[in-house]
């Protein structure tokens, strides 16, 4: 399967020279990197190991074509972020980013070669009428959006709508906390933004601490029922698990920190499937501690038949007949996960009834 | 699943189509310098399907998709060909980026390549679609390529896309080139596409140096008039009109820039395709 080819070169440049194989079928190899939003990073990893002139001219024109979207889109997301703390500066002590941002600004090996889409940020949920009125002074407004997705935006989930930048473009999502309102798990947001900190010294800037930031990641990527980006984010948390591993003692901090901010079975899946597709060399010890934190045994095989279809690429090539059932049995669970069915169903009920254009 | 696989320029293009009549018209349009063996590998897969569900039978459609993408909307069905053309060029503009890729025509004469930035209402094409059938060399209607080491521009010699009015032209001014049934009620007229010059096809991989940069203006009855324009004005122009610049930075930025300085900036005004070919030819004679 494509994704394979794709996941052993992205794992594989993480071995000794000696071991690694470039006999790849390139067709596959770019189509599967193109479409899970890989590409650019496949080139900025190949262009690191001294590997890109190794690539046959035809594939390497597309690398090289990706390396100037990268390029360009980074320095992007840097302005973003600049002009974002000159907006807010004055209004909130601190900006916590969030997801792709939040590896960009505290240099983290998945901000490069990753195309960024929104800028997430966490501000205090009492700042939250101000915050927005500040950015929309600085252009920033929200995009078309229907009255009850706007509603439901503020009310049931973590964020007001997305902002889009008149001018600019770029968007921007303001969160008050880390995981909707009605999930669930209960996560005491006020953990996570307690723990999170500056970038550097004199920065504005603020991010979660590295066990908080691989917890939310990973919680994003199972707990959601979107997996449209799914493989590029579980390739963002084996980078992150393998540069926070060089810490001592990290793996036992993730694991605690999992128990006290109830996300035990988001690691679990964290843990079991960023070694299987890219041989993450997750500790043992690790798995084993994690074990527990897993669905119960008789749904294992059924929730890793679904996340293996789920987590693959987005593209025809590496899916199959069985990928939008496991999709939809999986977006249902992101729901179930998120909404309480007393509301969830209503929910769904006025979404059904809506007509598509009424936007 | 009918297969093709085009070599156009630097792209190899695989294409599958459930639609018998796009696969004869592909068939006719491109020739042998372009329809090759399925390679190990393409640049870029695409298909064009009918659209599934009640499209199928009432006013079916196509749909254009780039391995599981559509990037356009779905068109009539008889709008299949100027759809597959439209969306490979969509697919360049959004992923060639190791060109710089300017909305202009570009031909080649003398070994000097002459750019025409794609002002609406110019006649671009008509005047691309006149001139590669009258000597020049066909790049580009519609894409112009530069190389950024070396600022050349990279051929493509794809069919010409010729609107209305200019198809008739184009019919008696190249008789017995194949041109594409025409395709009405598209978002642009009737559209129907012309076949590139086997000549410019066979040189396809032969890159040229601009030397003019040409905004043509077409004006029935007209005189041709050859006059210089602003060559601030023009890099302007081809900045706004580009279709990857922002990709580059301040290195695309200097690219144009170069572009501009090197070139002569001309604008040129004409109401008679004969007449502007000649201008064009004793253009070329000169520097």
């Amino acid at each position: 399967m494509s994704a394979e080819l794709l996941a052993d070169i992205l794992g594989s440049l993480s071995l000794p020279a000696e071991q690694q194989r470039f006999d790849f079928d390139w067709d596959a190899v770019i189509r599967t990197a193109r479409r899970a939003g890989l590409l650019p990073r496949l080139a900025l990893v190949l262009r690191e190991n001294g590997r890109l002139d190794a690539v046959p001219p035809r594939p390497g024109a597309h690398l090289e074509a990706a390396l100037v979207l990268s390029e360009k889109h980074a320095a992007d997301v840097r302005r973003e972020i600049d002009n974002l703390v000159a907006a807010l500066s004055g209004i909130v002590d601190r900006i916590v980013l969030l997801k792709g941002a939040a590896y960009l600004a505290a240099g983290l090996p998945p901000s490069r070669g990753r195309i960024f889409g929104d800028i997430d940020i966490c501000v205090p949920r009492a700042s939250l009428s101000v915050v927005e009125a500040m950015l929309g002074v600085f252009g920033w407004q929200p995009g078309s959006i229907h009255p009850y997705d706007d509603a439901y935006y503020r009310r049931w989930m973590h964020q007001i709508p997305p902002l889009v930048h008149r001018t600019r473009g770029s968007a921007v999502d303001v969160h008050h906390t880390i995981v909707p309102l009605t999930a669930r798990p209960k996560v005491p947001a006020d953990l996570l933004l307690q723990a999170a900190r500056p970038v550097d010294a004199n920065s504005k800037i603020a991010v979660l601490a590295p066990c908080d930031m691989v917890l939310h990641s990973a919680t994003h990527l199972f707990n959601e029922g979107e997996f449209v980006w799914a493989f590029r984010d579980l390739h963002d948390l084996d980078l992150l698990l393998r540069h926070f591993a060089a810490e001592q003692g990290f793996w036992s901090e993730l694991i605690e920190r999992a128990e006290i901010l109830d996300l035990r079975r988001p690691l679990f899946y964290l843990l079991r499937y960023t070694a299987r597709v890219f041989r993450t060399p997750v500790p043992e010890d690790a798995l084993r501690r994690v074990e527990a934190f897993g669905p119960p045994a008789p749904l294992r095989p059924l929730m890793d038949t679904l996340l293996e279809r789920a987590l693959a690429p987005n593209l025809p090539l590496a899916r199959d007949r069985w990928s939008p059932l496991a999709l939809a049995l999986l977006y249902g669970r992101g729901h179930y996960l998120r909404m309480p069915v007393h509301l969830l169903v209503p929910h769904l009920i006025r979404k059904a009834v809506r007509r598509p254009d009424d936007g | 699943m009918i297969r093709v696989t085009l070599r156009t320029g630097p792209f190899v293009t695989e294409i599958g189509t459930d639609i018998p009549f796009l696969h004869s018209e592909l068939t006719r349009l491109y020739g042998s310098g372009n329809i090759v063996a399925p390679g190990r590998f393409a640049d870029f897969h695409v298909e064009v399907q009918r659209a599934k569900g009640l499209r199928r039978h009432i006013r079916p459609q196509a749909v254009f998709d780039f391995d599981g993408f559509q990037p356009l909307k779905p068109l009539g069905l008889r709008q299949a060909v100027p759809l597959l053309e439209w969306g490979m060029n969509w697919i360049i503009g959004g992923e060639a980026h190791q060109y710089l890729i300017l909305h202009a025509a570009v031909v080649e004469r003398n070994g000097r390549a002459l750019i025409m930035p794609a002002e609406p209402g110019s006649g671009k094409s008509t005047l691309t679609a006149a001139l590669v059938y009258r000597g020049w060399r066909l790049l580009s209607d519609e894409l112009t390529l530069i190389r950024p080491r070396d600022g050349l521009a990279l051929p493509l010699a794809r069919p010409i896309n010729l609107k209305n009015e200019s198809i008739d032209v184009i019919h008696r001014y190249a008789p017995g080139v194949f041109m594409s049934a025409a395709a009405y009620g598209t978002a642009k007229g009737t559209v129907a596409l012309l076949s590139a010059p086997a000549d410019s096809v066979a040189r396809d991989n032969e890159p040229a140096l601009p030397r003019w940069v040409v905004f043509p203006q077409f004006s029935a009855g007209a005189p041709a008039r050859l006059e210089k324009r602003s060559k601030a004005g023009s890099l302007l122009y081809i900045g706004d009109n580009s279709i990857n610049l922002h990709m580059h930075g301040a290195a695309g930025f200097e690219l144009v820039a170069d572009l501009v300085d090197r070139c002569d900036c001309l604008e040129f005004v004409y109401g008679d395709l004969d007449e502007a070919v000649r201008v064009f030819d004793s253009l070329a004679q000169t520097a």
